[in-house]
């Protein structure tokens, strides 16, 4: 058959050229051919948990310092580092060290909804004096951040110190499996969990829900996406997250503890001066403590069982070597 | 070719009256050296212009940045401030609007006054009585994005002598004078729904709803991908970069606008026009620079011709912003011109000078409008408010979901007021402000109205009146927003959806909404109950699913304390469909669209 006025080699051309795409859409649907019948990709079956503890507690020391009746947060916060060894022995020369103190609320320091800015402030400066390289503070707020970092007074607070105040930002946060009994697969807060030493800072207060919360509770401000839905198992989520970070050291700040209302408070009648400040290695121990501040006792707050079970910390406060200064 | 001409890709036309040959390109060095020589007698411009046309485009650049550059900090960003300092911005950051006289003009029929920083406007319109459109060329934002796009963008249709046809005057230039009248009426009547097409608010509205965030959401998609590399030092760099772009262009957090696929779709549409006709905007739709055109009549500064020079090589046109024939052998349109002075600059004989107090033997000051045309619009302006009311919507079917700031007017006197121009909603640091679409009507579109689901209303916030340039929301303080004193600003009230909230329904202990709600006493309060609850498994021997004992807090909101902020809602875990929402009813600015009877007696406070 005459090829009319097609050239041999147009037309060689011309079936090469759809060959070539045919050939390409074949490859392409191959290598991505989903046949229905795998399943998702691989998950990584590694719990990840985030260890900052010391290795070694030295005998002669106390594990858990309660500082009483100054009414200066920062000289309160020095008594109870000093008592527990001081802070040169948490810190080691060059650490890169996160402070986390409670930022959730747009509230101001007389509320008591957030740490308090100068006990936030002394425990960067004591980190610094013990060599640290750099002092990170950061949190993820429940409120909008910038207000509540500005209005807490703890940006200004702890910046004045030298540290450096991150907020809260969407590309922050990482998804992460940290394989707890309810919480599995969640976006953490990266800035939080990239350190060498990790202090916690929590406020003490009364919660609604679950009764009474400070260095357990506090590791919810590592959570992004939608933490709202921990409440519906509270205790056993407070429980997961403190498992899933064990901090180098808890200062537990009791200078102002909010009585009714909270987590969020807002009436400054809500709120009373305690003048207390807890240091512990042992954050079960700080909560079970704390929560005598407000007339509970750690067997009504089941996640303080729950960390005890779980071999967190202990709930018996009182077999731990105490020392009140 | 002019020395100063911005594009050396639009042949110069030598020959009078011959097209510009763009088929035959010669090299860029060639182009560039013959840009020196200057066709006809080759006159260079006076010094005088060729330096203003250059501070012209530095101004343009210069007003362009101050624009971007307040838009980016229409944000609250903390700062070290003690903690009992009241958060403001701390700059005007609605200056435009502020000196925006067509905004000033809308509200002025609406409300018969001119609403505080608004006063600025006058400024503007002084400027414009003593040189003209000067606004449209030199310092108009939206303008100088339509100067841009003109230049880089025209398509081969727009290039020599088609680019000299599209500069001339056309009669659809009339258009921006009968929407400027259509506006005004509609203004006269009660509605400030004008703002829709004012320049400086959709520069506003489109760059901060639909630009910044749909960059900040390829930024973060950049990130994510970085991420995945897992290399190290390029994910630490492209953190901070991520930081660094949320301390000065967007936020923290992502944000999001209901329904801004309109707005950003026109802003792209408006953009694009300018590839067939230049700067189409300025020309054929700005009611703003329509205001300014009527005003330039007045300007004691303008241009004079000397026809009989004129060679008709048509250079100006090539270059000319407004399409206000500066060409010799027709009459300047005063009321068009951007006073670019383009075309000055490109004239290569003596023909066109500005100067102050020129003769006006050939020019025409007045906009060409045909008087029916312009009442039969002013009169369709006027009828737009009595259509779009007997469409349902305020008066008879008010919409639950119309929530408006706190501080806003009551609804009537808010459609006076508001411009659509999205300060509020930029501003809003919870991203709780969004432009409507239809839930107040076509008469209520793109006004703002608070969506808790997405972001509630701050407690101690009162960013959107600091911002607002017409008053629609008042400049209201904390301790009236919070009720210090007084009884608190409302904007709606919270709702329980019994079958779907989990201590009510579902006997899951929950009451997050009562953690987040932030007065003081808390309008949420719970019930304390145990409830049962039945296993969801069968029982051991195979009979009916044990039943348990759980307590709960069951949360109820009392309507005499609730502002309607709308944090229960936005927290609340049940995720499609929140167990808490919050409706308009019971906002304090209106006297109808209230609950509890005590709350309509206003002799107590
Ligand atoms: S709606 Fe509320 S949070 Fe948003 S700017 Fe206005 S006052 Fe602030
Ligand atoms: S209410 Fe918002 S959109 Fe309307 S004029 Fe005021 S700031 Fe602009
Ligand atoms: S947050 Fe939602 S589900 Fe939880 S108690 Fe409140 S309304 Fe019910």
């Amino acid at each position: 058959m005459p090829l009319r006025d097609l050239t041999r080699r147009e037309l060689i051309q011309r079936l090469g050229a759809a060959g070539l795409v045919l050939g390409s859409a074949g490859a392409v649907a191959r290598a991505r051919w989903d046949h229905g019948a795998g399943a998702g990709p691989a998950a990584i079956d590694r719990a990840i948990t985030r260890d900052f503890r010391l290795s070694s507690a030295p005998g002669d020391l106390p594990e858990l310092v309660v500082a009483k009746n100054d009414t200066d947060p920062a000289a309160l916060v020095r008594k109870a580092v000093e008592a527990l060894g001081g802070m040169k022995r948490f810190i080691s020369n060059q650490d890169i060290v996160v402070v986390k103190p409670n930022i959730g609320w747009d509230r101001t320091p007389i509320h008591a909804a957030n740490t308090n800015p100068r006990v936030v402030a002394e425990v960067v400066r004591l980190c610094y004096d013990a060599g640290a390289k750099h002092v990170v503070v950061t949190d993820a707020s429940c409120n909008e951040p910038n207000r509540c970092f500005q209005r807490s007074g703890i940006w200004k607070a702890a910046y004045d110190m030298g540290a450096e105040v991150i907020l809260p930002a969407t590309h922050r946060f990482r998804t992460m499996r940290l394989k707890g009994e309810v919480l599995d697969e969640w976006l953490v807060y990266t800035p939080l969990v990239n350190a060498d030493k990790v202090i916690n800072v929590p406020i003490a207060k009364h919660h609604n829900l679950a009764k009474y919360t400070a260095a357990m509770k506090n590791w919810y401000g590592s959570l992004g996406g939608r933490r709202n839905r921990l409440h519906q198992n509270i205790d056993v989520s407070i429980a997961d997250l403190a498992q899933f970070i064990q901090p180098t050291l808890t200062i537990v700040d009791a200078t102002r503890v909010l009585m009714r209302n909270g987590p969020q408070g807002g009436n400054v009648a809500d709120a009373k001066d305690m003048h207390t400040v807890i240091a512990t290695t042992d954050q079960v121990a700080a909560d079970a403590y704390g929560c005598q501040l407000i007339g509970r006792t750690a067997d009504e707050i089941p996640y303080l069982k729950m960390g005890h079970e779980r071999g967190i910390g202990t709930m018996h406060w009182q077999t731990l070597r105490f020392k009140e200064v | 070719m002019a020395s100063t001409t911005p594009d050396p890709t639009i042949a110069s036309p030598r020959a009078p009256k011959a097209p510009p040959k763009t088929s035959q390109k010669p090299g860029l060095l060639a182009r560039l050296f013959r840009a020196k020589a200057r066709s006809g007698s080759g006159l260079p411009a006076r010094k005088m212009i060729q330096v203003l046309v250059w501070a012209r485009r530095l101004i343009q650049g210069g007003t362009f940045a101050l624009f971007s550059w307040l838009l980016f900090h229409t944000a609250f960003r903390g700062s070290f401030a003690s903690a009992d300092t009241r958060v403001r911005l701390p700059l005007p950051v609605e200056g435009f609007l502020l000196a925006d006289p067509f905004v000033a003009a809308m509200t002025l029929l609406s409300t018969h006054t001119v609403y505080r920083g608004l006063l600025w406007s006058v400024g503007l319109l002084a400027l414009t009585l003593v040189v003209g459109r000067v606004f449209c060329g030199w310092i108009c934002p939206f303008g100088t994005l339509h100067h841009l796009f003109g230049w880089i963008f025209p398509s081969r249709y727009g290039k020599g002598n088609k680019r000299v046809e599209s500069n001339k005057t056309y009669a659809r230039q009339r258009v921006k004078y009968y929407l400027l009248y259509f506006f005004l009426a509609a203004a006269v009547t009660g509605s400030a729904i004008g703002g829709i097409f004012d320049p400086i608010c959709i520069a506003v509205r489109a760059i901060g709803l639909a630009v910044i965030p749909a960059a900040q959401y390829v930024a973060t998609a950049i990130n994510a991908l970085v991420g995945l590399t897992g290399v190290r030092s390029l994910q630490v760099a492209s953190d901070s970069g991520q930081d660094f772009l949320a301390g000065t262009v967007w936020q923290e957090k992502q944000f999001y606008f209901h329904q801004t696929w309109l707005v950003g779709s026109l802003f792209i549409a408006i953009l694009f026009m300018n590839r067939f006709i230049p700067r189409f905007w300025c020309r054929v739709l700005c009611p703003l620079g329509a205001f300014l055109g009527l005003f330039a009549r007045f300007a004691l500064f303008g241009m004079e011709k000397d026809h009989s020079k004129c060679t008709d090589c048509n250079l100006c046109l090539v270059h000319c912003q407004g399409a206000d024939s500066p060409q010799g052998g027709v009459k300047w349109r005063q009321d068009e011109c951007h006073m670019c002075m383009n075309c000055e600059n490109a004239c290569p004989e003596d023909v066109i000078k500005f100067r102050f107090l020129p003769n006006r033997k050939s020019a025409i000051t007045t906009p060409d409008t045909g008087r029916r045309t312009a009442i039969a619009t002013a009169a369709a302006g006027a009828a737009l408010l009595p259509v779009t009311r007997v469409a349902d919507v305020i008066d008879a079917n008010y919409d639950h979901r119309v929530i408006r700031p706190p501080g806003s007017v009551p609804e009537k006197e808010f459609l006076e007021r508001c411009i659509r121009c999205a300060e509020c909603m930029k501003v809003c640091p919870n991203n709780a402000l969004h432009p409507a679409f239809f839930e107040s009507g076509i008469e209520g579109m793109w006004t703002p109205i608070l969506i808790p689901r997405i972001g509630y209303c701050e407690h101690s916030c009162v960013l959107c009146g600091q911002v607002c340039p017409t008053g629609a929301i008042q400049k209201i303080t904390e301790e009236q927003k919070l009720g210090v004193g007084q009884k608190a600003i409302s904007i709606g009230t919270a709702f329980y959806d019994l079958g779907r909230c989990l201590p009510w329904s579902m006997a899951t202990p929950c009451i997050v909404c009562e953690e987040f709600c932030p007065t003081s006493p808390k309008a949420i309060w719970v019930e304390e109950a145990d409830v049962p609850r039945r296993l969801p498994m069968a029982s051991a021997d195979g009979g009916d699913p044990k039943m348990e004992t759980v307590h709960v807090q069951r949360p109820h909101v009392d309507p005499s304390l609730c502002i309607g902020c709308g944090a229960c809602e936005k927290v609340c875990p049940v995720q499609d469909k929140p167990a808490v929402y919050v409706t308009s009813v019971g906002e304090s600015r209106s006297k109808t669209n209230v609950i509890l009877l005590e709350n309509t007696d206003y002799n107590k406070s």
